[in-house]
């Protein structure tokens, strides 16, 4: 149980400004995604929280009270690395055992805290083996019940999913979520992957050059981005920038519709004529590929676009010359010059 | 057919092998048991006892040279020095690979440059320096100069070493509770040990072979370990006390040549893991 808040967190490596003044603060038991891209500071950001790495300058406090300054084993912060890191040399159960170990928690406590955490993640059968002969669902389970434990304040996850097969990834992500809703400790979830940080976390800080760009529920990140970064990296694929005077008319792949999909009484932002390149089949949707020849002049010459359609054929060929229309509803704007979003489509008409 | 011809060939090498590698030993046993006047004549087989065995040697060189004694002031000699590189060169690589970030790989190299300076050059230096300690003459002189080989070799090796465990472990274990030492001492240490075990065997080694420290720093022949003791005590002028010598070989070769039989596997993962971190760094 604790609230994590950063106030003006900054830390330089010589001139590198990996993190360059943080604000945040989380809710109780609440799951909060850093997403990023690859040197983005979310790393940087993670370990000082973990106390691997002290501030440059700024605050950390949990529970109102600041932990910069202490060492990493007096602060009550659990960490599942994205390699595990489980000790290779001692069993599962001493993995398990040596943060106990460590704290000198009293032996009958440590064994009932051992029963409890393997029942709760089912690796009973595990504890005597070695890190080595885990598969990789098994090493996160197991690291993950390192971390629980010790009944810690905080969980700070690194990328904690990334090393496993892509089949059992969305399993690992259901069981993470029940695990942490059952625990309601709140965690630091630390990815580049925006599915993890979608699907996972209550809310997401989009970071990027050492700075959070935005911090909202998934569903604000993907409806009302911000600004250009987070409207570029939220969404797969992203979503289509068109310029147009001294704004950038955004629109999501679903919210290019053709034409004649234009119900009557709304207007379009965008018409946009669309020479379509390939189609790409992705089982539940098709996403279209397609050259825009005229609509957005200012948008310069080979302008792309991609395009989603939910339905079992598509109704385009490649080839195709073809209208799509951008509702003006479900256009998003955003200032040229600042990359900020304008507050929405009654700003453009005014 | 082909396959019984492959496999011919393949036991026919490792027969030529084990020949090449058993053969010295075996004509050193032999010969220690060899009476003088059959080692001399050259119709002799030297393989086989045409005149009978005999203990005459044996009973020489433990009764008549120093011999016990050198045995005895090896051993002392290597475990000190063992120590002292154990002691001194783990802490070394560990924060050389861990806490000095760029630093650590250009004293990394810098250590291993301090071990090809050859023994040749450092000798008469190393002489003044120890009469002015007053340990010329004693086994002292040498506990306190090979080490001069043996921390940066063993420092530069284990450094590699250390840069194979990663450094999430160490994060993980201080986080788990631990101090800097405790996560040192607890997760770190453990992995490195075939690298500490190749240090031991190595500084061991060196300690028994090295010559030229051995013969220059002592003179006097109680004070003498085997690599000096020996040549100087069995080879009079131009008089070679061959059975004598080659059985003080074999008593010193034999039970280290199984040791180290014995911990290959183990000494051989040491060796390994710090030769490719080197190679990927």
């Amino acid at each position: 149980m604790a609230i994590l808040e950063a106030r003006q967190l900054k830390k330089h490596f010589g001139s590198i400004h990996a993190v360059d003044g943080i604000d945040f603060r989380s809710e109780d038991g609440e799951l909060l995604a850093i997403l990023g891209p690859s040197g983005s500071g979310k790393s940087t950001l993670m370990r000082m929280v973990a106390g691997l790495e002290e501030p440059t300058a700024g605050d950390i406090l949990v529970n109102g009270e600041s932990i910069v300054g202490i060492p990493p084993r007096r602060r009550n912060v659990a960490m599942v690395f994205q390699s595990f890191a489980l000790y290779p040399h001692i069993t599962v159960r001493e993995n398990i055992r040596f943060p106990l170990a460590a704290r000198k928690v009293p032996e009958t406590e440590q064994k009932r805290k051992i029963d409890w955490v393997t029942e709760i993640l089912d690796i009973r059968d595990l504890l005597d083996r070695r890190p080595s002969r885990l598969s990789g669902g098994q090493s996160q389970r197991v690291a993950l019940a390192r971390a629980m434990v010790r009944d810690p304040d905080l969980f700070v996850f690194d990328e904690p999913l990334s090393s496993l097969d892509a089949q059992i990834r969305s399993q690992a992500r259901g069981e993470l979520r029940s695990l942490l809703d059952r625990t309601q400790i709140t965690t630091l979830y630390v990815t580049h992957d925006q599915v993890e940080a979608l699907g996972l976390a209550d809310r997401v800080a989009v970071m990027q050059s050492g700075r959070i760009h935005q911090i909202g529920t998934p569903r604000e990140l993907y409806d009302a981005p911000a600004n250009l970064f987070v409207a570029g990296f939220i969404g797969d694929p992203p979503m289509n920038l068109f310029r147009q005077g001294d704004e950038i008319i955004g629109a999501r792949p679903e919210h290019l519709i053709a034409e004649a999909d234009l119900p009557d009484d709304v207007e379009a932002a965008l018409h946009l004529d669309v020479e379509i390149e390939h189609l790409e089949f992705l089982g539940s949707e098709w996403l279209i590929y397609g050259l825009v020849h005229g609509g957005v002049p200012e948008s310069g010459e080979g302008l792309r676009i991609i395009a989603r359609e939910r339905q079992e054929t598509p109704r385009l060929r490649a080839g195709e010359r073809t209208q799509l229309v951008v509702p003006r509803h479900q256009a998003q704007y955003f200032d040229a010059r600042s990359g900020m979003r304008k507050s929405g489509p009654e700003v453009a008409v005014a | 057919m082909q396959r019984q011809l492959r496999k011919l060939g393949f036991y026919t090498a490792v027969v030529l092998l084990l020949l090449f590698a058993v053969l010295p030993i075996a004509y050193a046993v032999i010969t220690t048991f060899k009476k003088e006047s059959e080692l001399f004549s050259f119709g002799a087989n030297p393989f086989i006892y045409e005149q009978g065995p005999t203990l005459e040697p044996l009973i020489f060189l433990f009764t008549d040279t120093g011999f016990p004694t050198f045995v005895w002031n090896s051993v002392v000699i290597g475990v000190f020095v063992v120590a002292i590189t154990v002691v001194l060169a783990v802490p070394a690589a560990y924060a050389l690979a861990r806490l000095t970030g760029r630093w650590g790989e250009s004293s990394g190299m810098a250590i291993f440059l301090v071990y090809l300076i050859p023994p040749t050059l450092l000798f008469i230096p190393l002489f003044r320096i120890v009469v002015w300690l007053g340990l010329a003459n004693t086994i002292w002189s040498l506990v306190l100069v090979l080490p001069t080989i043996t921390v940066p070799f063993c420092t530069w090796l284990l450094l590699g070493f250390f840069r194979s465990v990663p450094q999430e472990l160490d994060e993980a274990a201080l986080l788990d509770g631990c101090t800097r030492f405790g996560a040192f001492r607890k997760v770190v240490l453990p992995q490195a040990l075939p690298g500490i075990g190749a240090c031991v065997v190595f500084a061991f080694s060196l300690s028994l072979s090295n010559y030229i420290y051995s013969v220059t720093f002592i003179s006097e022949s109680a004070a003498r370990n085997i690599s000096a003791g020996v040549p100087t005590e069995l080879i009079r002028g131009d008089v070679y006390f061959w059975p004598s010598l080659m059985a003080a070989t074999a008593i010193v070769a034999i039970p280290l040549g199984i040791a180290y039989g014995l911990l290959f596997d183990y000494l051989v993962r040491g060796f390994q893991a710090s030769g490719a971190t080197e190679a990927e760094g």
